[in-house]
């Protein structure tokens, strides 16, 4: 079995490498030369949803409608759009569910206080155990009786 | 007392969730679109049959017509196509194509093969037409009165029961609405 050598494991190593840089690259258009551009490029693309691989961001889902939508994002930036408008030119073809983070009003309070609300309901469980137990006698206390 | 109470109120919760959540007629991923009781997204586009002519919805401004979103890399857009030519010989409204995320031969192809049930096809070729729509898939069914608003989507391929009675009671009343 000599025709069957074994990989040498820095060829692996760099193999890996190069296989993990290529994943980062999903920039279809390299790039924006405005680093503060290219910033809120990608706080963008992470916000928004890509529609057909629903838990994915438009920056990770290589699928066509999200380098659209890429290609979206990066020229309503160049072209000096705020964040406010690129968000809600995709709200208004997408719908709400096209952003992540859904806006903080009436119909959203409930998902946003959700948390708030489990904490505070936990906290109120937690002090009534402990004040319960606290009265209680200890366990290790010797027993009253003859031992 | 809250002992039984509590854990009850939790099932009878969690009956409710599970009932809308589990129901099988939902489509989890069929979306309201934000589009209804919109204007229509306008476009003008090259014609998939001969490109030198140019598809555009402001053509159909003032009667009720249907947009069918479509590909041939869907499979089941090929599932659709024979309700669509169905409804085509119906002669109720005019439907506009929209090819998507494809090539033009290809599109051309498709419809020689298996009939075209449409009144245009339009070439969407760079997917900016379908971003306007709000369109994340194909087959997609849109619904535009007289008016030019969009009335009604449906996501998933065409049937004759969709047609019946989620289509025409929704033209019907655009009609009658003196659109």
């Amino acid at each position: 079995m000599t025709w069957l050598r074994p990989l040498k494991p820095a060829g692996v190593c760099v193999a890996m490498l190069l296989l993990a840089l290529s994943a980062v690259a999903l920039d279809d258009h390299g790039q924006l030369e405005d680093a503060a551009l290219q910033a809120r490029f990608e706080n963008i693309t992470k916000e928004l949803r890509c529609l057909v691989c629903q838990n994915e961001s438009i920056a990770d889902s290589n699928v066509e409608l999200a380098s659209d939508l890429r290609r979206q994002v990066r020229e309503m930036l160049v072209a000096g759009k705020s964040d406010d408008a690129i968000y809600s030119f995709m709200t208004d073809r997408y719908g709400e569910f096209v952003r992540f983070s859904p806006p903080v009003e009436r119909k959203t309070l409930l998902i946003w206080g959700a948390p708030f609300i489990v904490l505070l309901l936990g906290s109120g469980i937690i002090i009534r155990i402990v004040r319960r137990r606290s009265r209680m006698p200890l366990d290790d206390e010797p027993s009253a009786g003859p031992v | 007392m809250w002992k039984f109470l509590l854990p009850f109120a939790a099932f009878v919760a969690l009956v409710v969730m599970f009932a809308f959540g589990l129901n099988p007629n939902r489509d989890i991923h069929a979306l309201p679109s934000p589009l209804i009781g919109k204007p229509a997204p306008a476009f003008a586009l090259a014609d998939v049959l001969d490109p030198s002519r140019s598809v555009s919805n402001a053509k159909f401004a003032g009667q009720v017509y249907v947009l069918n979103v479509w590909g041939t890399w869907c499979e089941a857009c090929r599932q659709e196509q024979e309700e669509l030519l169905t409804i085509a010989q119906q002669h109720e409204v005019p439907i506009i194509g929209l090819v998507y995320m494809d090539k033009r031969e290809k599109a051309k192809q498709w419809l020689d093969q298996l009939g075209n049930p449409y009144t245009a096809v339009a070439f969407d070729s760079d997917g900016r037409t379908a971003i306007d729509w709000g369109v994340y898939g194909a087959p997609e069914t849109f619904l535009v009165d007289g008016r030019g608003r969009v009335i009604f989507k449906f996501v998933s391929p065409m049937t004759a029961d969709v047609w019946q009675h989620e289509f025409l009671p929704r033209i019907a009343a655009a009609r009658r609405a003196g659109a």
